[in-house]
């Protein structure tokens, strides 16, 4: 059962495709996150459903009602579409008070004084603004600026939250404060989100299910665990998370990294289409490659950092640089020393899939 | 402290400072605050309220009070109404539009007042006659020589205030707190009223009192159309005064007061804009930004477009026309055809005539002058406000405010008090005392563009130098000039321009062989040569529109 639905949705700019062929479905109550680097079409995306930009094909319907659609060249305004919306730069209304900011959109829809109160109150209970009430939002922090944003966009119990990188203008502590109280007031009054953010942290800790864009086209949708440990390809392996490659050669005798053999075990396991191809890309973790002294791919380490939690490690194998990180607990080797890596968890991409993030 | 008095190079650059603003506005000011409230050496607040109850005095007032009123509120919507219409909605060709719309700041007012004369005066202007002799109507269709058209003129070439604040402000404004608006369920129309106008109230506001404190003072306008009708406002009686029965002990008291009465009122409006602008600054600069949402105009898109299009033809190509056409007339008065026209009077003025032709000389020559020496103090005097700690800045300080609220024909009226030998320097009817005067009047501009520049220039890196072993004055010539010489050089244009089209100081202070380009177009119009003002007119504008492209090519060039 889903209530926001995107179909096919397609967007230029000029010659240039912002969003190509993008479909997404979000459950009542389910929180979506859009990542992926900047000019990915993420935030267009969201624009789109929020009804600021057209589409050029495809169509947005929300539980009924058609919003967005290119072949009955139907747009429903913004001001239409009743969804509630937060922007990085707060866009609270400096003129007015913090009342009158989550006021407003009551006002515009003409409900009773009483009411307005009674549902400003409770926007204002929800964002622990209530005793700012009177205040004017410039006497505010940039946190409490966003609750306003936050509480005005609550005020008209939407079914359906559109968050532009809500958190990003702020600092770091208020960031994660405001991730979970923003988490708690969604699981309380259940609408769904639909989420805009770079940090893939605050991906994984809001959303039930993340998709992932790069150039206007959804690498991967799935929920934090699989965009995790099942990246759909070497793209989003490496936007999600710490990764490091190496390239490896398919030869009768066995799998080469460079000149060195690369024992082989379960996990490591490449599939046939890479073998027949004569080569492929290892991805793996940092923190899941492990040291043995006997054994495994041979490398060398060039630089050792204790970084405190954890060590970062280069390691030098054939021409090839991989990064290891172990915890602060386990001894390691040492600069210079030659050791054996094995790997706990690893995935194959075909050399042609070019990553850029 | 070990005693001992030192004396290096801060020392003089402040001593330097202090000098060039005393001697230059302080002195001129306070002698005409001293003549008018001091009466025989004594204080006298009495005959001060006496002189401003005389008839012509209170009337003169008022006049002031209704002229700057009425442009600023036309002025005012005239130029949000089209700052919206250029930043806001889809109308065709905005941007050459609002490069129209700017258009205005560079043509002197005086000139345009000038060619409504020639076009609305009841008897004889061109449109006028062509309602009464072709169409026959009984009577003159406006007549500009009325409080109506002084505000009409003067709102073409001052709305732009309003026009350049609102359009920064539209354009700067985060686009999100509109949109914030729309998807809360606002229409367009409701966020205009009451999202977008409140938030650029404070712009609106201030450029409303940029456009007052300029109308207050200004002269030329009100010279070539109010006279005629008997509306003088407190710049036009000064001259008047000064003029009619010079040198008179009453017709100087007389002007002094109204010089003084000028002066609280621009500090007024100036304080009040500091007011508003620092005070109720909201903070609506974007972050990123998206284009905002434009208002689909629809069905008003071409009507609107012929408006604008209207607007500027009727404002801006009309009064230039015309004033090339009449400059080329045989006599005023003759029909604008083939036959009539003649380029002798552009030849005489240009190459015959001593008066026009010393007239663009002397402004060349002063608009150089004044911009090059204004340009070198104000570096100064910006220098010791802006970066040193010195005592006795606060005095500095004042001092540097007070050519900002000092209008031209106050400092016109204080030069004359100063330097016309009742303190041992007679420059009077010389070159010389406009020169003074010039750099009076600029000096608000150089330390405008100057302390600017210097903000920009961080205190380490003058530390930074001193700590390599420089000197203060090393420090000054090697690291502190070469990075505000971009200010410098915008001071010295923001000097030279304006000077080049003055009239209200120089017109104060001219004598039989200087006489500026301003001077001469208004004294030919008042002796009644209509075709060589007009002509003088048609040169000054050619002149003054190539400056001005030149430096705005220049400075593009240069960024």
């Amino acid at each position: 059962m889903s209530y926001l639905k995107l179909n096919g949705i397609d967007k230029r700019f000029g010659n240039v495709a912002a969003v190509s062929g993008l479909n997404l479905e979000v459950a009542p109550g389910e929180c979506v996150a859009m990542l992926g680097p900047s000019g990915c079409g993420k935030t267009t995306t969201l624009r789109m459903v929020a009804g600021f930009e057209d589409i050029d094909g495809g169509e947005i319907v929300a539980g009924e009602k058609l919003l967005s659609s290119k072949v009955q060249n139907y747009y429903l305004p913004p001001e239409k579409r009743d969804f509630g919306m937060v922007f990085q730069a707060f866009a609270v209304w400096p003129h007015l008070s913090v009342f009158e900011n989550i006021a407003f959109p009551l006002r515009i829809r003409k409900l009773s004084g009483d009411e307005i109160k009674r549902r400003v109150d409770e926007a204002l209970r929800y964002t622990n603004l209530a005793k700012f009430a009177d205040s004017r939002p410039d006497d505010l922090s940039g946190g409490g600026k966003q609750r306003i944003a936050l509480a005005r966009a609550l005020a008209i119990r939407p079914k359906v939250m559109l968050l532009d990188e809500p958190l990003s203008s702020l600092d770091p502590h208020f960031r994660e404060e405001m991730r979970f109280e923003i988490k708690d007031i969604q699981r309380r009054l259940g609408f769904s989100i639909l989420y805009v953010t770079h940090d893939q942290s605050e991906a994984m800790a809001l959303s039930d299910r993340i998709l992932v864009m790069k150039k206007g086209v959804v690498q991967q949708v799935g929920t934090p665990r699989d965009v995790y440990y099942r990246p759909a390809n070497r793209f989003v392996f490496s936007f999600i998370g710490l990764s490091s490659f190496l390239r490896v050669r398919f030869a009768s005798g066995g799998l080469y990294v460079d000149e060195l053999p690369l024992p082989l075990s379960a996990v490591e396991a490449a599939p046939d289409e890479l073998v027949g191809a004569g080569d492929g890309v290892l991805a793996v973790r940092p923190s899941d490659v492990d040291f043995v002294d006997e054994g495994g791919l041979r490398g060398v380490v060039r630089r050792r950092s204790y970084l405190g939690e954890i060590v970062d490690y280069q390691i030098a194998v054939g021409s090839q640089m991989l990064r290891v990180q172990k915890t602060r607990h386990e001894t390691g080797p040492q600069v210079g020393e030659t050791c054996g890596l094995t790997f706990a968890m690893a995935n194959w991409y075909p050399l042609s899939d070019i990553a850029e993030a | 402290m070990t005693g001992t008095l030192r004396f290096g190079t801060p020392q003089i650059l402040f001593g330097l400072a202090v000098a060039i603003l005393v001697v230059f506005v302080a002195v001129p000011v306070l002698l005409i605050f001293f003549n008018a409230l001091w009466v025989d050496g004594a204080f006298n607040l009495a005959d001060t309220i006496k002189v401003l109850s005389e008839p012509e005095t209170y009337r003169a007032l008022i006049n002031s009070l209704i002229l700057a009123s009425g442009v600023t509120v036309t002025g005012t919507i005239v130029g949000t109404f089209f700052a919206w219409l250029v930043t806001r909605t889809d109308l065709p060709y905005k941007g050459a539009m609002k490069v129209l719309f700017l258009v205005p700041f560079m043509l002197p007012s005086f000139i345009g007042a000038l060619a409504w004369k020639m076009l609305l005066s009841p008897r004889s202007g061109y449109i006028n006659r062509f309602f009464m002799e072709t169409l026959g109507f009984p009577d003159a269709i406006f007549n500009i020589y009325s409080y109506h058209g002084i505000i009409l003129v003067e709102t073409m070439y001052l709305f732009p205030f309003v026009f350049i604040q609102v359009c920064g402000a539209l354009e700067r404004m985060d686009p999100t707190l509109e949109e914030s608006a729309r998807i809360s369920g606002a229409d367009l129309f409701t966020i205009t009223r009451k999202i977008t106008i409140p938030l650029v109230m404070p712009s609106i506001l201030s450029g409303a009192l940029l456009i007052m404190l300029y109308s207050m003072a200004h002269f030329g306008t009100v010279a070539m159309l109010g006279i005629e009708a008997g509306i003088y406002n407190i710049p036009t009686l000064i001259y008047e005064r000064i003029h009619q029965s010079a040198g008179s002990f009453a017709s100087i008291r007389t002007a002094t007061v109204l010089s003084t009465v000028l002066v609280f009122t621009a500090a007024l409006i100036i304080w009040a804009q500091n007011k508003i602008l620092s005070g109720g600054r909201y903070q609506i600069i974007a972050g990123k930004s998206f284009r905002p949402t434009e208002i689909r105009l629809r069905g008003l898109r071409t009507p609107l477009l012929l408006f604008c299009i209207a607007y500027i033809g009727f404002t801006i190509v009309l009064p230039t026309v015309t004033i090339f056409l009449v400059g080329g007339l045989n006599t005023y008065g003759l029909p604008i055809s083939p036959e009539n026209m003649t380029f002798d009077n552009y030849y005489h003025i240009l190459f015959e005539w001593d008066l026009t032709r010393d007239a663009i000389w002397n402004s060349i020559g002063l608009g150089f002058a004044s911009a090059l020496i204004t340009m070198f103090a104000g570096v100064i005097i910006s220098y010791v406000i802006v970066k040193m700690k010195v005592r006795g800045k606060g005095i500095l300080e004042f001092l540097g405010m007070l050519p900002f609220s000092v209008p031209g024909s106050v400092i016109a009226l204080g030069v004359i008090l100063a330097w016309s030998g009742k303190y041992g320097v007679n420059i009077y009817n010389t070159i010389w005392i406009i020169l003074v005067a010039y750099i009076a009047r600029y000096m608000a501009f150089a330390l405008k563009a100057n302390s600017a520049a210097l903000e920009q220039v961080h205190n380490s890196l003058v530390e930074a130098a001193r700590a390599s072993g420089a000197t203060m004055w090393q420090a000054l010539r090697d690291i502190v000039i070469p990075l505000v010489r971009p200010g410098m050089v915008a001071a010295f244009f923001l000097i030279f321009l304006p000077a080049l089209r003055e009239l209200t100081v120089s017109v104060l202070l001219y004598g039989p062989t200087t006489r500026t380009i301003g001077v001469a177009i208004y004294t030919l119009n008042e002796d009644g040569e209509t075709v060589y003002a007009a002509a003088m007119s048609g040169v000054a504008l050619i002149i003054i529109v190539t400056a001005e492209v030149v430096v705005k090519r220049f400075f593009k060039v240069k960024q």
